[in-house]
């Protein structure tokens, strides 16, 4: 391998690129480029010999003059063998799939640097896809997808109920170096949770929890869209992951928090005025 | 002794023989399967087309990016109808064309078992088809052609278009059954004397198991759209997650019809590519046993893999891994067939007519079809390439490669048959050159834009890498793939009124459709002759040429009786 001229390796990595889908972002994405670019080379090498045995049987055995076509039926011993061949590649495609699966379904622990978290809240390990990292230590955020918006709801609730937990539309901010657990459900229709570069798509379907995970190890913003035609607005129905280190997130978090609180009183006191309005005219309509 | 086995014995006595009725209303009343064929095949092209021109301006659409062509609203009705059209007015029907009209003949048959409900399937078909395209005046159904729900229920798709899309099911669906139904009565009972299961033309065998495909298969998409209108109309929540219902339900539902359709189109296409290959290699196809058990075992598996359609669904790890499992055993009978395929090209005498270029192209299609399959079924990569434009280029070269270049191979085999004509070779060998370089130009960079990170179903994207020069690439391609298509149509136009007259077998072929003249008689045979082997036709010019050249052999008193009729 090493006698390669790197000029040539740059240039059959740099197509292997081209022909693999997006990674860098978090060490799931990566597994999965990896697999597939594994897979790519077995699947060129099989193309190239099918579709070149195709063609050389179709340029060396063209109708000549004085050619006789060879009056074969068949024979078994090849039939065997290549069934037994293509089955072999297959079984070995996928243990190759089955060694490289926990890699990617499964979280790891978030780094040193990362932020700092507390153990997993309650037992709802119960739920048969919801992985988290060995430590059980994750940043879960939900993900909510509507027509055609995503919002994300981080942990923080100021109240026991669940209520007053930061939340944003459209942009998630996560922490760098840390393990992220998403929960993704839907309030309308079918979506699709997919950034590219953080790994695989879940479907977003209403009345199921669907669950992925990523780590991504630095600053940067990862874009995406909804992957599951959710109506006519489906194509303007994008998300971002922007993320920042961790002191930067919890700042970025508890200014959310406080934003929203403020918003949440401010809209309280409109209602009560526009009650008592009402109230004075007679007419009580309360949405 | 010789002659004394040489007279026709009558086999069948008619009653009373009826005139074959002429002009234009016979049409309506027809039961002779060869003219319910030619109703089908002209039909299903015309649906071809129009299915055709909403793909071209989907690609005109994202020819550029941030384009406003069409609003959102109509690109969404365009794939919905072009997916929609394709699959269930084009692909299945155009097979079920096919086989009316040589299924029968192939056997040996006078026509269909139930050449009456042959007709209602037809007429069932048309009415789908209308009752689909009829929405373009009012609102055409814009939730793909998967429909998935909660997204085509009437909270979020109100309009009748869906409803339009269900009926298309229903009557589509009945069409197809009862025909499945009919093409299994006729090959089950209806053979020539001496062709056993082991001497049917694979073609014959392809459309069996087509046959029991559909058969199990529609009802559950029948059940599952009747389900979604009762869920619109009557107050039904099947579907409805805020009801107990379930919109996990209809996935399941309609890919386990969903799944079985895609074998469903591409099984008769592999019959025939197994029918044309041997023909023009001049040479016996290669384990015909292997390919018609392929075809079964491809068949069985296809039920067992829907869920690979579902990977980023919320569903158990263990079905993953055993649709994983399923999905890659199906890849081993698939390339059994393309590589005896190859072997039966390997050694013989190759003619490239315009038949044998669109089979082998569609051969080398489909293996990228088949290949990027194999990524598709490997569920992690899945997640990553799934609902973009990488799927979309998957079935696309699936669908080209095992159906569509087939069913134009098939166009240009048996058309001498249909019509007695030949079509012009030359024009023919244009449009697979162009077809061939537009699927090339179309679909292969769109794996690359699903890998980018393109989904599909999107009525615009954002100038970012190189996601409009592959598009505007993509969009060249459908245009030199519509031009191909183009030129077989003017092609067959002008063949019909003026081709060169084809005779009885032109291409000296090896089934029994082309022991009739062309085009056949109403009753395809007078005499049906024995048959000795899976190439009965060859059997018989064999004979024919040893009895001409005088040298007296045993095998002549063997001779069917309708053999002396091949130069009529």
């Amino acid at each position: 391998m090493t006698r390669i001229p790197p000029a040539l390796g740059h240039l059959a990595s740099a197509a292997l690129a081209f022909f693999a889908p997006e990674s860098g972002g978090s060490p799931n994405a990566n597994q999965i480029d990896t697999l597939y670019k594994i897979e790519l080379v077995i699947a060129l090498v099989i193309f190239v010999a099918v579709e070149g045995a195709l063609l050389y049987a179709l340029v060396r055995f063209r109708a000549r003059k004085g050619a006789v076509a060879a009056q074969i039926r068949g024979n078994t011993r090849l039939e065997v063998g290549w069934t037994v061949g293509a089955a072999l590649i297959l079984v070995a495609l996928a243990a190759l799939t089955f060694a490289k699966l926990s890699s990617i379904q499964n979280p790891p622990n978030s780094g040193p640097e990362g932020l700092q978290l507390a153990s997993a809240s309650g037992g709802q390990l119960l739920a048969s896809n919801k992985r988290l990292p060995p430590n059980g230590k994750a940043l879960e955020i939900h993900v909510i997808g509507r027509q055609y918006i995503w919002q994300f709801v981080y942990p923080g609730a100021s109240e026991p109920d669940g209520l007053g937990a930061p939340y944003s539309y459209e942009e998630m901010v996560v922490p760098t170096n840390t393990t992220v657990t998403l929960d993704i459900v839907s309030l309308d229709v079918v979506h699709s949770w997919w950034i590219p570069e953080l790994g695989g798509k879940f479907q977003a379907v209403p009345g199921y929890h669907n669950y992925t995970w990523f780590k991504v190890p630095k600053p940067g913003v990862y874009r995406g869209q909804c992957a599951v035609l959710c109506g006519r607005g489906h194509a303007r129905m994008i998300a971002t992951v922007r993320a920042v280190s961790p002191a930067q997130f919890e700042e970025w978090r508890a200014r959310q928090k406080q934003m929203l609180s403020e918003a949440d009183a401010q809209a309280k006191l409109a209602r009560e005025k526009l009650k008592t309005q009402n109230a004075g005219a007679g007419q009580v309509e309360n949405p | 002794m010789a002659t004394a086995q040489l007279a026709p014995v009558p086999q069948i006595t008619v009653d009373r023989v009826r005139p074959q009725p002429r002009g234009w209303t016979s049409w309506f009343t027809t039961t002779d399967h060869k003219r319910i064929g030619i109703l089908y095949m002209v039909t299903t092209f015309a649906f071809f087309c129009l299915g055709g021109v909403e793909a071209l301006l989907m690609r005109l659409q994202l020819g550029s990016p941030e384009n406003t062509l069409v609003a959102p609203i109509v690109y969404n009705q365009l794939f919905t109808m072009h997916g929609t059209t394709m699959v269930f007015l084009f692909v299945v029907p155009m097979m079920a064309g096919l086989a009316n009209y040589f299924v029968p003949l192939m056997i040996g048959a006078r026509d269909m078992a139930f050449p009456r409900l042959n007709a209602l399937s037809y007429w069932l078909l048309l009415a789908g088809g209308i009752v689909f395209y009829a929405s373009l005046f009012w609102n055409p159904p814009e939730a793909g052609w998967v429909s998935f729900v909660p997204l085509a229920s009437s909270t979020y798709s109100p309009s009748g278009g869906e409803d339009a899309w269900i009926y298309l099911i229903h009557l589509t669906g009945l069409s197809s059954l009862l025909g499945a139904i009919n093409f299994y009565a006729t090959i089950a009972n209806m053979r020539a004397r001496g062709m056993s299961w082991g001497r049917m033309p694979l073609f014959v065998w392809a459309i069996l198991v087509y046959a029991v495909l559909l058969i199990f298969a529609l009802p559950v998409i029948a059940g599952a759209v009747t389900m979604l209108l009762t869920d619109r109309h009557f107050g039904t929540h099947f579907f409805d997650p805020a009801n107990g219902g379930s919109s996990l339900l209809w996935q399941h539902l309609f890919w386990f019809f969903g799944h079985p359709e895609v074998y469903i189109m591409v099984l008769p296409g592999f019959g025939i590519i197994s029918e044309i290959l041997p023909v023009f290699a001049r040479k016996p196809i290669f384990g015909y046993r292997a390919i018609a058990a392929s075809t079964v075992a491809i068949a069985f598996l296809g039920f067992l893999t829907w869920a690979h359609h579902m990977f980023t669904a919320p569903v158990p790890e263990a079905i993953l891994v055993f649709v994983l499992v399923s999905s890659f055993l199906i890849a081993v009978p698939t390339g059994v067939k393309i590589l005896n395929w190859i072997a039966t090209l390997w050694r013989g005498t190759v003619e490239y007519s315009t038949a044998l270029l669109f089979c082998v192209g569609g051969i080398s299609i489909f293996v990228i079809g088949g290949i990027s399959g194999i990524f598709l079924a490997t569920f992690p990569i899945d997640w990553q390439v799934n609902e973009t434009y990488f799927v979309v280029a998957h079935l696309h070269f699936v669908l080209l490669g095992g159906a569509v270049l087939p069913i134009f191979g098939a166009i240009y085999y048996w058309f001498p048959k249909i019509t007695g004509k030949l079509l012009s070779e030359s024009l023919g060998r244009l449009s697979f050159a162009l077809i061939f370089i537009g699927v090339f130009t179309t679909f292969l960079l769109q794996h690359v834009m699903g890998l980018d990170g393109m989904p599909r179903r999107i009525y615009e994207y954002p100038n970012v890498g190189h996601l409009h020069l592959y598009n505007l690439i993509s969009t060249v391609g459908s245009f030199i793939l519509g031009a191909g298509v183009l030129t077989t149509i003017i092609n067959v136009t002008r063949s019909v009124r003026r081709g060169v007259v084809a005779g009885p077998d032109p291409w000296k072929a090896n089934t029994l459709e082309w022991f009739t003249p062309s085009p056949p008689p109403q009753n395809n045979f007078d005499v049906v002759p024995r048959v000795r082997s899976n190439e009965p036709m060859r059997d018989i010019r064999r004979e024919i040429e040893r009895r001409t050249s005088g040298a007296p052999s045993a095998g002549a008193a063997t001779v069917p009786a309708g053999a002396t009729q091949v130069g009529i």
